[in-house]
């Protein structure tokens, strides 16, 4: 391991400058792993919005989920009030519930606006009441309460959020994990991309190795060569890929967190920053696929 | 410093050669000569670890070639100045800096530092190709560019694999002479050839012993030569 750091070390330092001179400059496998690099480093910025995006949804989502309720009231005209009251009793009594109340008529105005207009005549309609409910952090017994409700007022309906929401909440939560999986998957067929180009061009300078061992050359010399160059290639296409990345999720639109994850594809606050993670971590994957090809093939070359 | 101890080798289940024996003494120079495909070239590389033998043992430096790693016969090797006849260059690189290689490689020193590299650049007459591509040189410049690389690293032992193969005769005495010099100098020398005219030529300029490889084995050759 120390070895390896040391090695690592030696590719920024330039300390081999000159392994990385013994290599013909040119060849397919230049273009083709500046372009698979800077391709998965695109890929990779967006798998991580992905994933975060839907990791701030479900936490969102989560927490309205763990906290708010409605119970909703439909009575025969003059039984509302005494319905409402005996329905705010009965949550009083609850154990898990941290507070209860009954929306005003000009909350429950706002609340129909969008489907009736801002010049709905609440009074005259038989618009049901509605009291939003509260949970602590321990929760209530759901069942318990409707059953409570039912003794107590039987034109109260429970209205759990969780019960829509909790399958979006573990959709969110299940787009998250693809998110890291894509990644890690985008990190390995980076890896596999690099190993490809770099068994091409070992087997390519087969005749440069030939030399470079006949005049004494260790095979750790030799992998430097070709890790170096490979290394910074993937570095340099890698950064291309996440700038270009970045570039695109400024022009996505802006919704916030409520528009959902097409809206809210982007980063947040210092999350702007974790992509700058991505061409370094594409170098280390690079830099150790292509050891591990030079090490194998000049094995194979003895 | 390269001893050869009951040596065979075989080539895909085909003994090439078998029981040869020799040791390369410090300051002696030897001709190894016999028919094309007899082992010439195999001969040499066993000499310097590029190929493991497949019976008897080979020292090289003291140091059994099975128990070496491939580092340590590369450190071996960078004790062993090798001339092939094809030459064998980096050839994106100037001449200067094919040369300097084993410098480079060995970490010693960067080619535009080695201080002895426009010396012995002189010495083989290529002062003026310092920044010529390989591909420039005609095919006893490339000779003797590969000698020059050869002895950057001041090799205790020179093995040459038909060094005189693609040049003419007047450069081949020239390259002759350059070994000679570094025999003189005590390196060891060892020089595989089918050129019997240039080992005729050697023996009146030093005391070379002359083996000669034919039908699978190592044999002093006759005085005859």
């Amino acid at each position: 391991m120390i070895a390896l750091l040391d090695r690592a070390k030696s590719l920024v330092t330039s300390r081999d400058a000159g392994a990385d001179r013994v290599v013909p400059p040119s060849g397919f496998t230049v273009r083709l792993t500046l372009f698979t690099a800077a391709a998965m480093a695109f890929l990779a910025v967006f798998a991580l919005a992905l994933s975060l995006a839907a990791g701030r949804l479900a936490n969102t989502w989560g927490e309205e989920l763990a906290r708010a309720s409605t119970i909703r009231i439909s009575a025969p005209e003059g039984q509302l009030p005494a319905q409402t009251a005996a329905v705010l009793r009965v949550l009083e009594q609850t154990p898990g519930v941290a507070d209860a109340r009954a929306l005003s008529d000009e909350e429950q105005r706002i609340l129909l606006e969008p489907w009736f207009g801002p010049d709905l005549p609440l009074e005259s309609l038989a618009i049901p009441q509605l009291i939003e409910v509260m949970e602590d952090p321990t929760g209530y017994d759901a069942e318990g309460l409707r059953l409570r409700l039912q003794a107590e007022a039987p034109g109260a309906v429970l209205d759990e959020h969780g019960r829509w929401r909790r399958p979006l909440v573990a959709a969110a939560g299940r787009l998250r994990i693809l998110g890291w999986l894509a990644i890690g998957l985008i990190g390995a067929a980076t890896g596999a991309m690099v190993t490809l180009a770099a068994n091409a061009a070992l087997s390519a300078n087969a005749q440069v190795i030939a030399v470079l061992r006949l005049v004494g050359a260790t095979d750790g010399y030799i992998a430097r060569a070709f890790v170096r160059r490979f290394t910074l290639r993937t570095l340099t296409g890698a950064a291309v890929g996440t700038g270009a990345g970045l570039a695109a999720l400024l022009l996505m639109p802006v919704g916030g967190d409520t528009g959902g994850i097409l809206t809210g594809l982007r980063f947040a606050g210092v999350q702007w920053l974790y992509p700058l993670l991505v061409p370094p971590m594409a170098a280390v994957v690079a830099f150790l696929a292509t050891e591990l090809a030079a090490r194998r093939v000049l094995g194979g070359l003895a | 410093m390269i001893e050869l101890d009951n040596v065979a080798y075989s080539y895909s289940g085909e003994a090439l050669f078998s029981g040869i024996s020799l040791q390369l003494a410090p300051g002696a120079f030897h001709f190894l000569t016999g028919p094309s495909g007899a082992g010439k070239t195999t001969f040499m590389k066993l000499c310097y670890g590029a190929l493991q033998p497949t019976g008897g043992t080979i020292q090289l430096f003291g140091e059994d070639l099975r128990s070496m790693d491939r580092d340590a016969v590369a450190y071996a090797r960078r004790r062993i100045g090798v001339v092939h006849q094809d030459c064998q260059f980096l050839d994106h690189l100037p001449v200067a800096e094919n040369v300097a290689l084993p410098l480079t490689v060995s970490g010693q020193a960067s080619p535009d530092q080695a201080d002895n590299l426009q010396e012995l650049m002189s010495w083989v007459g290529l002062s003026a190709k310092f920044e010529s591509l390989p591909p420039e040189l005609s095919g006893g410049e490339r000779q003797r560019a590969a000698l020059a690389r050869a002895l950057i690293l001041s090799p205790d032992v020179i093995l040459a694999d038909e060094p005189t193969g693609n040049v003419d005769w007047e450069m081949s005495q020239r390259l002759l002479r350059l070994l000679v010099e570094l025999n003189r100098m005590g390196k060891t020398v060892m020089i595989a050839t089918h050129d019997l005219a240039l080992i005729r030529a050697a023996k009146s300029l030093v005391p070379a012993r002359v083996l000669r490889i034919a039908g699978g084995t190592l044999q002093s050759a006759g005085a005859d030569l």
